[in-house]
């Protein structure tokens, strides 16, 4: 059963349900809630579970929604589906200027950062004059269509489910996609998507305005479900209640969210109406009832129920292999000024007191494999991180096809046709190999985030991963096409990322440890595949430790040790040169 | 302005600032040694205030009950996680520790509840009954989940604030408590009066500044914790047993905001969820520091009483807002200061 035809059950399901005869109301009620709720837990899927924000303020943005339309509908007599965009412009707006000032904070720092200003906005509703202090709002219009009022809970029940699913079908459409791709690759760190030319803050700025724009789509929904608003429900519990939703529901997917809603919305309401007849009217027992519930519910699952519950459905959902598609436009060729693919000139790099890379000069010209080696702790990975802007140099000239790249961000650098890989490899492990190549590609799709919610991106998308593809079969690797990156072994892993920087159409591929973990077959399978790309005009700049490898392919070699270079020229030359056999085998006395 | 209300507000502050402080470094160092952002740092401080006003009103506290079923439970875990190696040493072990303390010093309180005991009595009582409590806490809900996301272990401790705070609801009921001062004793310099109570604040602070300082930097099992900190699978190579060493973070972090708790009953009403509030300022102070540096927190965390105690004489409407929003600078400023290293795992 495919994904989009499970869906469409679930629509269905859910529009037969209030036709059930004897349907309880207050049951429909619930499903309301459920429904909202789902909203805002959609959003914090996309932020936190999959970009890795960890956010507690999403309340507040609910609150931007209800109080946007309940100031406009009732002081100034606005019609709520004029209000509907604009509350969603202010949850937005707000967004961006939170999230200019979030999205920056690294590490532990964020989710902190959403409490402090989370707790703020709470305060702020709730002190402000014109928009009724701690009263709040009353005597929000009900939604109409036409001469329906959609008043009570089994009207307005429509409006939220039809937002809930079309909100999912976009999510969906988002996350596989050429900017979902980028999404997915922000929670395993941001030095790899750069690399690739993703920019990753603007792609984290993104999924925090789309989670705010959904919560404050469920704020609109509410103030005119409950028609008041005041601001208790958008306070640091509910913004609580939220990520335990996502995170008991399966923080890492979309349909997580309305499960993960469900599962503690019903929860709650069972311990509401059941405790007090157990433990004889203790209400407060619920709340210690319902905390421990929740520590089991991660005790059982730490991954969330919908990875459990997803086991038990019939979803065939193998990804499908990529339909040909017409083959990409080789990249766009930046004018090279230079000969030279890559000049370095007298780079320096220290770490406080410690130069790890000591006036290095070297340089690689077209058509060319060139290997740095040298002892570990010589620079030669400091250096790879100099040339792709991970790092800056502390001095020196690094120039690529003659354009200076000294203070450039690793994407610019990407988009002079410089790829690499890793020593330690970072692939997003829960990506199939085939969305981990394709990341590669990025900087060759054009397809926006509205785009490919809309599903407008088909054409470009069918073209990156075909390309992706491609690439997967040159390098051997198409039978583990849909496996999960993080299932195959280190060996196969280090492929997948010559692959992937591939994808980007180099001109200058470079490859840190590229033979380590690979069987002798394996090793003369790389060589062979090095060779043909440097027959058809790529150059390569490698670090590596197995020596037979490289003097079997370098044209030219380059030595490093602590930080300096001691050595450069032919395999022939190197291997003779006395200071080399000093560094690698000891003074020879 | 008036000087001697600016010398008022900036005495308030700095009392309220050095709780403030306390709390910050507890959650420092359970953030340190185990990932968990502990939340129910709060619920420490209320238990430990409303067991030490529970206790001055001559009636025994509920949290005695709650150490002693929490006991029994960890001891069930310890059972079922070591059912297939357990030893006669480890059993004992397990039951001293989880069944026979904790009905130790249930009968203690028992038998000296209701007389009237001094102040010290209480306060070390009250200590001896919160603290088990954070130990068993550690062994039932976070160690199973130990090497689970910060994500997780953050939910899990947002469902647990939940639950302790019912339960405080339970054992001290809706109505707020005030304890007797530690001391009666005042002293005057100028305009400004220093109850014993204040001073008393600062000189437990930092004899527990000082303390956590020493017990860190110049102590083996300190590094012991660190390591724990940096690196778990590391530090159980080199033979330190992860597990205890966050059961020990959580014993510190009870006994701290116990002491907390009890410092700050006999100057403001404690409710049963007012330790939620107090905990999250100390949070504050605590990013500020970064969740690494003791004697930065322990400067942000004077810093933000002063600013609220400032705020809520000026606009004490925003007081909340202004102390929130006080942060948000910093942690700017820390993100520049360091930018992020990549975690090679979740």
């Amino acid at each position: 059963m495919t994904q989009r035809r499970a869906m469409i059950i679930f629509a269905l399901v859910m529009a037969a349900l209030p036709f059930i005869p004897g349907m309880p109301p207050f049951w429909i009620v619930l499903l309301d809630n459920i429904g909202l709720a789902a909203l805002v837990a959609m959003g914090l899927v996309l932020l936190t579970g999959v970009g890795g924000l960890t956010s507690f303020g999403q309340a507040a943005f609910c609150g931007f929604g209800a109080y946007t339309t309940a100031v406009l509908t009732t002081a100034y007599g606005f019609s709520p589906w004029i209000t509907l965009p604009l509350s969603l412009i202010v949850a937005g707006v707000a967004a961006v200027i939170l999230g200019l000032i979030t999205v920056r904070l690294s590490g532990h720092y964020l989710p902190l950062g959403t409490i402090a200003w989370g707790i703020s906005l709470f305060y702020l509703f709730s002190k402000l004059e014109f928009v009724g202090r701690n009263d709040g709002i009353a005597g929000i219009p009900a939604l109409s269509l036409g001469s329906l009022q959609l008043t009570d809970p089994g009207k307005i029940y429509f409006a939220i489910w039809i937002a809930v699913i079309v909100c999912a079908l976009l999510t969906i459409n988002l996350l596989d996609s050429r900017t979902g791709r980028a999404i997915r690759a922000l929670r395993r760190g941001h030095i790899a998507a750069e690399a690739f030319g993703v920019e990753t803050a603007r792609a984290k700025l993104l999924v925090f305005i789309y989670a705010a724009v959904l919560a404050g789509l469920s704020g609109w929904l509410y103030a005119h479900f409950q028609r008041a608003v005041n601001p208790t429900p958008f306070g640091l519990n509910a913004s609580i209640e939220y990520l335990f939703i996502a995170v008991v529901g399966g923080a890492g997917y979309v349909w997580g969210a309305v499960l993960g809603a469900g599962i503690v919305i019903v929860l709650k309401e069972i311990l509401q109406s059941y405790l007090p007849l157990i433990f004889h009217g203790n209400a407060q027992l619920e709340t210690v009832v319902f905390g421990i519930l929740l520590v089991v519910l991660l005790q059982i699952a730490p991954g969330g129920m919908w990875p459990k519950l997803a086991a038990l459905l019939p979803f065939g959902a193998r990804e499908p292999d990529p339909l040909p598609a017409d083959a990409l436009p080789p990249r766009e060729k930046i004018a090279a000024t230079s000969d030279k693919l890559l000049d370095i000139q007298a780079a320096r790099k220290q770490f406080g007191g410690v130069v790890a890379v000591n006036d290095v000069s070297f340089d690689v010209t077209a058509q060319e494999i060139v290997a740095l080696i040298g002892p570990n702790g010589a620079g030669k990975s400091t250096t790879f991180n100099l040339i792709t802007g991970v790092l800056r140099a502390s001095g020196g000239r690094i120039s690529v096809l003659g354009h200076d790249v000294g203070n450039a961000p690793p994407q610019d650098i990407a988009r002079l046709g410089v790829a690499r890989t890793f020593q330690h490899v970072k692939l997003v492990p829960d990506m199939s190999v085939l969305e981990n190549v394709a990341i590669g590609a990025h900087l060759r799709g054009h397809a926006g985030a509205i785009a490919s919610m809309l599903r407008l991106d088909r054409k470009d998308e069918a073209g990156l991963l075909a390309e992706a593809a491609k690439q997967i079969a040159r390098v051997g690797l198409s039978d583990q096409m849909h496996q999960q990156a993080g299932s195959l072994s280190l060996g196969q892993q280090r492929i997948v990322e010559i692959a992937r920087a591939l994808c980007t159409d180099p001109m200058l591929l470079l490859l840190d440890e590229p033979a380590a973990g690979l069987r002798h077959m394996e090793k003369q399978k790389l060589s062979a595949l090095l060779r043909q790309l440097r027959s058809e005009g790529m150059s390569v700049l490698l670090v590596e430790h197995d020596m037979g490898f490289v003097m079997d392919i370098a044209d030219r070699i380059v030595v490093l040790e602590f930080g300096t270079r001691i050595a450069q020229g032919t395999p022939a030359e190197v291997r003779a040169n006395p200071d080399v056999i000093k560094a690698y085998l000891g003074a020879a006395t | 302005m008036d000087s001697t209300i600016l010398l008022f507000l900036l005495q308030d502050g700095i009392t309220s600032g050095a709780i403030y402080a306390l709390l910050g470094l507890a959650l420092v160092l359970v953030f340190a040694v185990t990932r968990v952002i502990l939340i129910p740092q709060g619920e420490f401080v209320t238990f430990g205030a409303l067991t030490y006003a529970t206790l001055a009103a001559g009636k025994v506290p509920g949290t005695t009950l709650l150490a002693l079923g929490m006991g029994v439970i960890a001891f069930a875990f310890d059972m079922i996680a070591g059912r297939n190696a357990m030893t006669a040493r480890k059993a004992v072990r397990s039951l001293a520790v989880n069944i026979l303390l904790p009905l130790a010093i249930w009968g203690a309180a028992t038998a000296l509840a209701g007389q009237q005991n001094g102040v010290a009595v209480n306060f070390i009582l009250s200590i001896v009954i919160v603290a088990p409590i954070g130990l068993y806490l550690y062994r039932i809900a976070y160690q199973p989940i130990a090497h689970a996301s910060v994500l997780v272990l953050l939910i899990a401790s947002v469902g647990i604030h939940l639950a302790l705070q019912g339960l405080g609801l339970a054992f001290f009921g809706a109505e707020g408590l005030r304890g007797p001062a530690i001391s009666a004793a005042a002293l005057t310099i100028g305009p400004l009066r220093f109850t014993g109570q204040s001073l008393g604040i600062y000189a437990i602070t930092i004899l527990l500044i000082v303390g956590l300082w020493l017990l860190f930097g110049y102590t083996l099992y300190g590094k012991a914790l660190r390591a724990t900190a940096v690196n778990r699978l590391g530090a159980r190579i080199v033979g330190i047993r992860t597990s205890v060493s966050g059961q020990f973070a959580f014993l510190l972090a009870a006994v701290i905001g116990t002491i907390s708790g009890i410092l700050i009953v006999p100057i403001t009403t404690i409710y049963y969820d007012t330790g939620f509030l107090i905990g999250l300022k100390g949070f504050v102070a605590a990013i500020i520091g970064g969740l690494v540096s003791y004697p930065l927190t322990a400067i942000a965390a004077i810093v933000v009483g002063v600013v609220e105690a400032f705020s809520s004489f000026y606009a004490s409407n925003f007081k909340e807002v202004i102390v929130f929003t006080l942060l948000l600078p910093f942690l700017v400023l820390r993100s520049l200061a360091s930018p992020e290293v990549e975690e090679e795992n979740d």
